[in-house]
């Protein structure tokens, strides 16, 4: 099993969602991660999301993806092939914070970012990978973290060519 | 193009007679009743069969577009008629049938509000349709019902459903149709790789034991000419799945018989040691493929589809020929080289001899008194010169329909292959009639499947649909009694039936009929009902311990089929 990213792009018609979604549930599979959102192409909605899976199958659940009638596209990628980051936001204790001696050193280290802070609660964001955000949120975890969240994975590829807009091009060259 | 105001109802009218529709099946309700009030008006151009519960409607959708080709309508109220409607979609969608099911939904106002017959329509029939769509506005109904149909028919087929709020039937506005020829995110037919049909034709001219699989595709691609040159071309003898079945005539010399847990000995054991396969437009169900691990590996693999989700699916192919089968059969065929392959084809005979004298024989020409479900299958389709259209239900008969009918031409043979839907015989053989009504259509059921929809008797009486309904009955689930038989220590748990007079709910029905115990009697039973172009329900009692053979147990492998013996 090996973590895949799908991306995936669609008419902006109610219900894609469910009809992605459905594909995933009928499988047992798991969506590790979801992000949603309407892509640069006007009209066209964009799927990120990540699955543990095979190649075989994941092969195979794009297939199923892409034979969705309002499905334009669905291509599944690698970690290597895509550039991807994710969002994640800490809440933690104003006073905590700053009882700790070393806040510099540990704000350095991680480069997060302060958003909000109030006399009883500081908001940290940080940009990274999974395991980046994760580490970030072990080391807040003396200062008692009252909140955590974490965005969906968004990625970009590495294709030298952009399929989709290709494809689209295509398409209504045919119309 | 003319613009005028008109109610939504009135548009759904216009919208179909646009798209060729002359007949539909289905039943009203109250929120789908301004249609029924539209269509009112349209008698003369729409015929409705008023049938006697939705799943009817469905499943008579289905008979329709199967023997006709064109696509199946069904109109019926929201809430519990949608879920009634269920079964239908459901099987269209896994066989591949073209069919817009119009559902009724509650006025927009009171969608999400848990209304009267409120039921997420859409939530429940995504996974099993091509499409479906919920219209709120009238101003969506050409653009919605144009799609719908596009895209039932283009590609593989399927149904689709159409979720039509209340108050957008009610609703006026300025109507305007165009037909749908395009939709940017959808390729129906998928384009022919050149590369692919040299590789086919190359792998295929290579073989020394070349082995076809016909499959719908080439039904519902209407290749059955292109298949037969195909085979014809190289001798390349073929099997052919459940839903395959009529593609190729019975009696065609390269037609080696059914693939599958019930179909013949010879073509189940030669795709064990063909050395190039060649499936054409069908899918490596488990049904066919029985255990995968020990499935066609001695064998390059090529598979013809049109839907690129089906290659790899189930079966790895080593040359993949997308595309619909009337042209890439064509194709194929150019580049072929003509050759005999006699040996191998002969080689098929030592197979069929054995399963006539083990199997086929004693089924057709038994020694008992009891009468069987294939020498009554067989009777019918000599006493109908094999021209008869074939609706099953689900069990021993649809098995047995399908190994003893003599199909002589395609698009005769209806049945419920993906989902096993008992209950569907009976409305599927009125839409089949419908579809077809110059042809005979013969239903074959068993007792328990008939029971299933057996209210349909009323649609028959009110619509005079000349269906010839054949109930085999050995009052048993016979097909679960046969597996309790062999892998449930003969422990019939619940599938003993007591049955009612059906000759006498038949009458009830004005529908004639009689029931026949001896074999003395069938021919002239036959005969009667063969002799007008009324319904007629013939009751034949059957041995009660018939056995389908020969089988493949489930998880075995396609070449250990057990032979039983009679």
């Amino acid at each position: 099993m090996e973590l895949y990213t799908l991306i995936i792009f669609s008419e902006n018609h109610p219900g894609l969602l469910s009809q992605v979604s459905n594909i995933f549930t009928r499988r047992q599979m798991n969506i590790e991660t979801l992000t949603v959102s309407a892509s640069s192409i006007e009209g066209i909605h964009k799927f990120t999301l990540t699955t543990y899976s095979t190649a075989d199958s994941i092969a195979k659940v794009v297939k199923q993806i892409e034979k969705r009638v309002e499905v334009v596209k669905a291509f599944s990628y690698t970690d290597d092939e895509i550039i991807y980051q994710e969002v994640a936001l800490y809440k933690v204790p104003t006073d905590a914070l700053l009882d700790y001696p070393d806040l510099e050193q540990l704000v350095r280290k991680y480069n997060a970012q302060l958003l909000e802070m109030t006399r009883q609660f500081a908001v940290l964001q940080l940009t990274g990978h999974s395991e980046e955000t994760q580490a970030f949120f072990e080391a807040l975890k003396p200062f008692g973290v009252m909140q955590f969240v974490r965005s969906g994975r968004i990625a970009i590829t590495k294709s030298s060519s952009e399929i989709l807009s290709k494809f689209l091009q295509e398409r209504m060259a045919k119309q | 193009m003319s613009t005028e105001l008109i109610t939504g109802a009135e548009a759904l009218m216009r919208s179909l007679i646009e798209e060729g529709v002359d007949t539909m099946f289905g039943y009203p309700g109250g929120a789908i009743m301004p249609v029924y009030d539209a269509l009112h008006d349209h008698h003369d151009t729409i015929r409705h069969v008023l049938v006697r519960h939705e799943q009817g409607a469905t499943h008579a959708a289905q008979g329709y577009a199967r023997v006709s080709g064109k696509t199946g309508v069904c109109l019926v109220t929201s809430g519990p008629a949608a879920t009634n409607a269920i079964t239908g979609i459901a099987d269209a969608m896994i066989d591949s049938t073209p069919m817009v099911v119009i559902i009724g939904q509650v006025g927009a106002a009171l969608l999400g509000t848990d209304a009267f017959q409120e039921t997420d329509v859409i939530g429940i029939t995504q996974p099993i349709t091509k499409w479906s769509y919920q219209i709120r506005k009238p101003e969506e109904i050409p653009w919605a019902i144009s799609r719908a149909f596009y895209i039932a028919r283009e590609g593989r087929p399927g149904p689709v459903v159409i979720d039509f709020a209340k108050n957008a039937q009610i609703q006026k506005f300025e109507y305007k149709y165009e037909k749908c020829n395009f939709i940017r995110s959808f390729i129906p037919t998928p384009a022919i790789e050149p590369q692919a049909i040299e590789d086919a034709a190359a792998l295929i001219n290579s073989a020394k034991k070349p082995f076809a699989l016909v499959g719908q595709g080439v039904i519902l691609g209407s290749a059955e000419k292109e298949l037969a040159a195909f085979l014809e071309k190289a001798n390349i003898p073929a099997g052919w799945t459940l839903l395959g079945s009529s593609a190729l005539p019975t009696e065609h010399p390269l037609n080696k018989g059914m693939l599958g847990m019930h179909g013949n000995l010879a073509p189940n054991l030669k795709t064990n040691e063909c050395d190039v396969l060649i499936a054409i437009g069908m899918r490596f169900d488990d049904r066919v493929t029985s255990d995968l691990s020990t499935y066609a590996k001695q064998c390059k693999i090529v598979h013809f589809d049109i839907d690129p989700a089906e290659i790899n699916k189930n079966v790895k192919a080593d040359v993949a020929v997308l595309g619909n089968a009337k042209e890439t059969l064509a194709l194929v065929t150019e580049k072929l080289n003509a050759t005999t392959h006699t040996e191998w084809i002969a080689s098929f005979e030592e197979l069929n001899k054995i399963e006539a004298e083990k199997v086929i024989i004693p089924e057709l020409q038994p020694k008992g008194t009891d009468i069987t479900m294939g020498e009554v299958i067989r009777k019918i389709s000599e006493l109908t010169e094999n021209k008869a259209v074939v609706v099953t239900d689900v069990g021993q008969n649809q098995m047995m329909a399908a190994r003893y009918f003599n199909y002589t031409q395609s698009r005769s043979m209806v049945t419920s292959g993906g989902l096993g839907t008992m209950g569907f015989g009976l409305p599927a053989a009125i839409g089949a009639k419908i579809g077809a009504p110059e042809r005979t259509v013969c239903m074959f059921a068993g007792d328990g499947g008939m029971q299933m929809t057996i209210q349909e008797l009323g649609t028959i009486m009110q619509e005079k649909t000349g269906v010839k309904m054949i109930i085999l009955n050995n009052h048993f689930l016979g097909m679960v009694r046969q597996w309790q038989e062999l892998f449930f220590s003969e422990r019939y748990s619940e599938t003993h039936m007591v049955n009612p007079d059906f000759i006498m709910i038949a009458k009830a029905y004005g529908i004639k009929g009689q029931l026949v115990s001896n074999r003395e009697d069938l021919d002239a039973a036959i005969a009667e009902m063969l002799s007008d172009d009324e319904a007629y329900l013939l009751e034949v009692n059957v041995e009660t311990k018939g056995m389908v053979y020969p089988m493949v147990p489930t998880g075995a492998s396609i070449s250990n089929m057990i032979m039983g013996d009679k």
